[in-house]
């Protein structure tokens, strides 16, 4: 069976809808079969609409996303509430080790992502993994600053990512490897990404497989969720009626 | 006995606005191959470039089948070619250049 590609985390401005379309388009053309967009917080249904509009022209699945930057884990709880049943998938960006710890223990977050440049925020160490691996977040690796970077500041991050990705496999942590962009040049083949993920030690099928089978089942079971049916894992209604 | 070295060749697309030269593009590659994994690192790749057409944007290039990786992930951190936006990306890899050559349905 052929696989599906998923690239999570497009980052488009919503309001430039002929940059979207660029952007989108560019994804369709590289092999994606689906695209997470980043909406804002507050995004209505006019905006959902026009992305997924652009997301059917180019013949790619649409992926509704929300990434969320809390300051402390009220906040993280609060934003949680509002936004969970609105959006597909829920990435949370941990500037704060309370807002770490409280991210990767909460069952509605997806994808847990680190400050790309400043190396002593990024807490996603072996506690942090662990409670990651009892729900279901996931562990997202932007590669944008891969190729943003260069010299010093890219070696630490790959030795950061080295690392990570060491404790994430131990944990059973799912990977998930995005772009993180805005622009069209800095979107990548899957097999391109596979690739980048081998330089933080990312074996070649892991690496296909953090584009493909860990972002669609972060997919593929947040839509069950939101499903009318969905009860809780496992049980959904089938039938509503005075016969049951 | 010395082992028969495996080949690998690599079917590259260039996404650039204006066509770029044979010259800057092997460089852009080559930079790329040593910023990544240094000069030994960029040794061992053996990146040679096969067939190169500057109107369409494709490349040709070989390597050893052990550095296909190292080779993709270095082409993929390509973001600009002689001060100007460009991406390269990977279309095929394949054993020999006439089987590249029908994959990727191109004629010369």
């Amino acid at each position: 069976m052929k696989r599906k590609y998923v690239d999570l985390h497009l980052c488009p401005n919503i309001q430039d809808a002929e940059g979207t379309r660029c952007l989108v388009d560019k994804a369709s053309a590289l092999g994606y079969d689906a695209v997470g967009i980043a909406l804002p917080v507050g995004a209505g249904e006019k905006e959902r609409w026009l992305v997924q509009s652009i997301c059917d022209a180019a013949d790619v699945e649409m992926v509704s996303r929300v990434d969320l930057r809390p300051r402390t884990p009220d906040e993280l709880l609060a934003l949680l509430r509002r936004v969970r049943r609105r959006f597909e998938v829920v990435a949370v960006m941990c500037e704060s080790k309370t807002v770490a710890r409280q991210a990767a223990k909460d069952r509605r977050v997806d994808l847990l992502g680190f400050p790309q440049l400043d190396f002593r925020r990024r807490f996603f160490d072996r506690a942090e993994a662990e409670l990651a691996s009892g729900c279901s977040a996931s562990l997202e690796v932007d590669v944008q600053p891969l190729l943003m970077l260069e010299g010093t500041p890219r070696i630490r991050l790959l030795s950061n990512l080295r690392r990570e990705t060491t404790i994430a496999t131990g944990f059973h942590v799912p990977i998930v490897l995005s772009s993180g962009t805005c622009n069209a040049n800095l979107l990548r083949r899957p097999a391109d990404m596979a690739a980048l993920g081998s330089l933080f030690h990312l074996v070649s099928s892991a690496g296909l497989e953090a584009v493909s089978k860990a972002p669609l089942g972060i997919v593929e079971r947040n839509r069950q969720k939101l499903g009318a049916g969905f009860v809780a894992p496992g049980i959904w209604v089938v039938r509503r009626g005075k016969d049951c | 006995m010395l082992k028969r070295m495996r080949r690998r060749y690599l079917g590259l697309a260039l996404d650039s606005e204006q066509p770029v030269p044979r010259e800057k593009f092997i460089d852009a590659a080559w930079a790329a191959i040593t910023r990544l994994y240094g000069e030994c690192g960029a040794s061992k790749a053996d990146l040679r470039l096969i067939d190169y057409d500057e109107e369409e944007g494709l490349a040709i290039v070989r390597t050893g089948h052990t550095e296909v990786e190292m080779v993709r992930a270095a082409l993929a951190t390509v973001t600009k070619i002689a001060d100007k936006p460009a991406a390269v990306h990977v279309q095929r890899v394949s054993g020999t250049i006439r089987a590249l050559k029908e994959k990727t349905g191109r004629r010369r």
